[in-house]
């Protein structure tokens, strides 16, 4: 198993094809106006913030082996930092997401603390209790709209450098995060943290008794994971105008983590991938018919069923060099 | 605030902690015997309603729908894990938590198929639709049916595990499934039986909120979540912790959401109080559940292995 990025040689497979991924995400805006259907990149840019946030839950849940499902909660603290500030009038972009970042460093830290203090099954369900719990604040604030939401106005102001009021613009500002973020983890994955959290996954026990501080390690990844997807969520907002306890909803939660089992779990790329395939599906499943969810809900079943590497990972599988945790 | 309102508060509680257990019950003793994480159960809630409230329109017998939606719960119940589930047992909590998601998404959606989308209605039985007076305190008494039926199955489950032959098998299982497999019993029609078992109690639970709450799609998933609390404050696996839990988290949700707005009132401004009373308050127990969380990380009736 090469441990290194370097082992990785530029022509493998899985580098070719994360490459022409990347790409064909950057060309789509270009495509899309010249053939003049819109249309496409606003169901790409869906496809980039959910990714976002699915790459962000699989830091956590794919290298650290902790199953979250509550992370819907910080697509929420995102999309309400944005909808919040902007109704009280400041409409600067940095700030938003200075705001999100903050708050969801704030809250992924006291909710991990609580959380690292069990795991397994009980790890789950507490991550979907505390979701539920800003879920439910976020219906009874009803100065900021309560259960309807709050719509946005006017779109976060990233002004003089550039601009995201119009489509195009919010779709490059979306894919440049995501492929910073791509990168970043790349790196996290490979660094000494990274290989540490992977550690704690495999055998928990034995990095302690190594003399590890794990519980700081995986406090401190559960709150990358969080600033992350307070991003994803500034994202949203922005791209659906509009902040609802929705997005918090604890069905969202679990549509991200079907994205990473079906991109493929513990892969840099695989969560983008598994991203865009469940976000075409739900598209095309609702466009056949209106009751999609019961076709969407066994699909779902069979995916649990067969898929434990999922899309990308499958790739990663057929690879000379192929090792599960290292891909580009 | 009156002495009589606290105590009809009370009761409410109580009752709905009832609701709790009835769900709570089965769920943690999926967990604890099969350690399968089941989100699915607020479904069998679900239909359980969904069917009692058809069968109740149609004959006019509210024991008819009882036992059509107990029955009718525990068949699915057992269908669905002999189909579906019963591959996900050796296979790690993730993937569980996947398989019974996609559950959910299906139920949810099949019942709007069925039903439409909009809350069916479901009256009380007309035996259960007057007021009880109670030395001196007036109460509905549907409301003292759901807390003595609740009651009872508690009881009837509490001898079930701990004085009957197949309560024996349940316990041997939890503590070591492949030994009892060796020595000759059919575990895998134990598990059958006992996923049938905790879908029938949450059927159960489903007819007896019928008539209290809105039988509607998606209505299991909230008290899901309530549930996944009242389990990791008594201690998963642990059905005493179930029933104390589930007591605690129905009292303190109701009791807190009438009262805090008003504590708050007496301590802060109007505007403030009556912002955050209700925020406050809706988030209770799960704020309940990090305090014991982080004192007694494994809750407070764990199971005695």
């Amino acid at each position: 198993m090469p441990i290194f990025p370097e082992t990785v040689s530029p022509r493998s497979p899985r580098v070719v094809a994360a490459a022409a991924f990347m790409l064909l995400l950057a060309a789509v805006p270009l495509v899309s106006n010249t053939i003049g259907e819109s249309y496409h990149v606003t169901l790409v840019t869906r496809i980039l913030v959910f990714g976002l946030a699915a790459v962000s839950l699989n830091l956590v849940l794919g290298y650290g082996g902790l199953v979250s499902f509550g992370h819907a909660l910080y697509l929420g603290i995102g999309a309400y930092s944005v909808g919040i500030l902007s109704f009280h009038g400041v409409t600067n972009g940095w700030i938003h997401l200075g705001v999100a970042v903050g708050l969801s460093a704030l809250v992924s830290f006291l909710t991990g603390l609580v959380c690292m203090r069990t795991s397994g099954v009980a790890f789950i369900m507490i991550t979907l209790a505390f979701a539920q719990m800003f879920y439910f604040l976020g219906v009874s604030l009803k100065q900021y709209g309560g259960d309807d939401g709050l719509s946005i106005p006017r779109r976060s102001d990233f002004s003089p450098l550039f601009s995201i009021q119009d489509n195009t613009g919010l779709y490059y500002f979306a894919f440049a995060v995501v492929a910073v973020t791509l990168y970043l983890s790349w790196r996290f994955v490979h660094a000494r943290f990274g290989r540490l959290l992977l550690g704690t996954k495999s055998n928990l026990r034995r990095m302690r008794a190594l003399g590890f501080p794990v519980l700081r390690y995986q406090v401190a990844a559960y709150v990358i994971s969080g600033c992350i997807c307070g991003v994803a969520g500034v994202l949203l907002a922005n791209f659906t105008n509009f902040a609802s306890p929705a997005y918090m909803y604890w069905t969202v939660s679990g549509d991200l983590i079907v994205m990473v089992i079906l991109g493929g779990i513990a892969t840099i790329l695989g969560p983008l991938v598994g991203a865009a395939v469940y976000v075409i599906l739900e598209t095309v499943l609702s466009a056949y018919t209106q009751h999609w969810m019961v076709i969407l809900g066994p699909v779902i079943v069979l995916i649990a069923l067969i898929s434990n590497r999922g899309l990308y990972g499958l790739l990663l599988a057929r690879d000379a060099q192929g090792s599960e945790s290292d891909a580009p | 605030m009156t002495w009589n309102l606290l105590v009809t508060q009370a009761l409410n509680g109580l009752q709905y902690g009832v609701v709790l257990f009835l769900l709570a019950a089965g769920l943690t003793l999926v967990l604890g015997v099969m350690n399968f994480v089941n989100l699915a159960h607020g479904s069998f809630y679900m239909l359980g309603a969904y069917i009692a409230a058809a069968v109740f329109a149609r004959t006019n017998s509210f024991l008819a729908a009882g036992a059509a939606a107990v029955l009718g719960t525990l068949v699915i119940g057992a269908l669905v894990e002999r189909t579906a589930l019963r591959t996900f047992y050796a296979r790690g909590h993730l993937d569980q938590v996947l398989a019974t998601f996609g559950l959910i998404l299906f139920f949810n959606e099949l019942v709007r198929i069925l039903w439409g989308a909009s809350p069916v209605y479901m009256r009380p039985p007309d035996a259960f639709s007057g007021i009880v007076e109670l030395l001196g305190f007036a109460y509905p008494s549907y409301r003292g049916l759901v807390i003595a039926v609740g009651l009872l199955v508690g009881a009837g489950l509490y001898l079930l595990i701990h004085h009957t032959r197949i309560g024996m098998l349940i316990r041997a299982g939890a503590s070591n499934a492949q030994m009892v497999s060796v020595l000759g019993v059919n575990i895998r029609f134990v598990n059958t039986l006992l996923f049938g078992l905790g879908a029938a109690m949450a059927g159960l639970a489903g007819l007896m909120a019928g008539p209290i709450f809105s039988v509607q799609p998606g209505m299991g998933d909230n008290v899901l979540i309530a549930v996944i609390v009242v389990i990791v404050i008594g201690g998963i696996g642990s059905v005493r912790g179930a029933f104390y839990g589930a007591l605690i988290v129905g009292v303190v949700d109701t009791v807190g959401r009438i009262y805090l707005p008003f504590v708050l009132r007496q301590v802060a401004e109007r505007t403030v109080a009556d912002a955050a009373g209700p925020a406050l308050a809706s988030m209770l127990i799960y704020l309940f559940m990090a305090v014991v969380l982080a004192l007694r990380p494994q809750g407070l009736f764990p199971a005695r292995r």
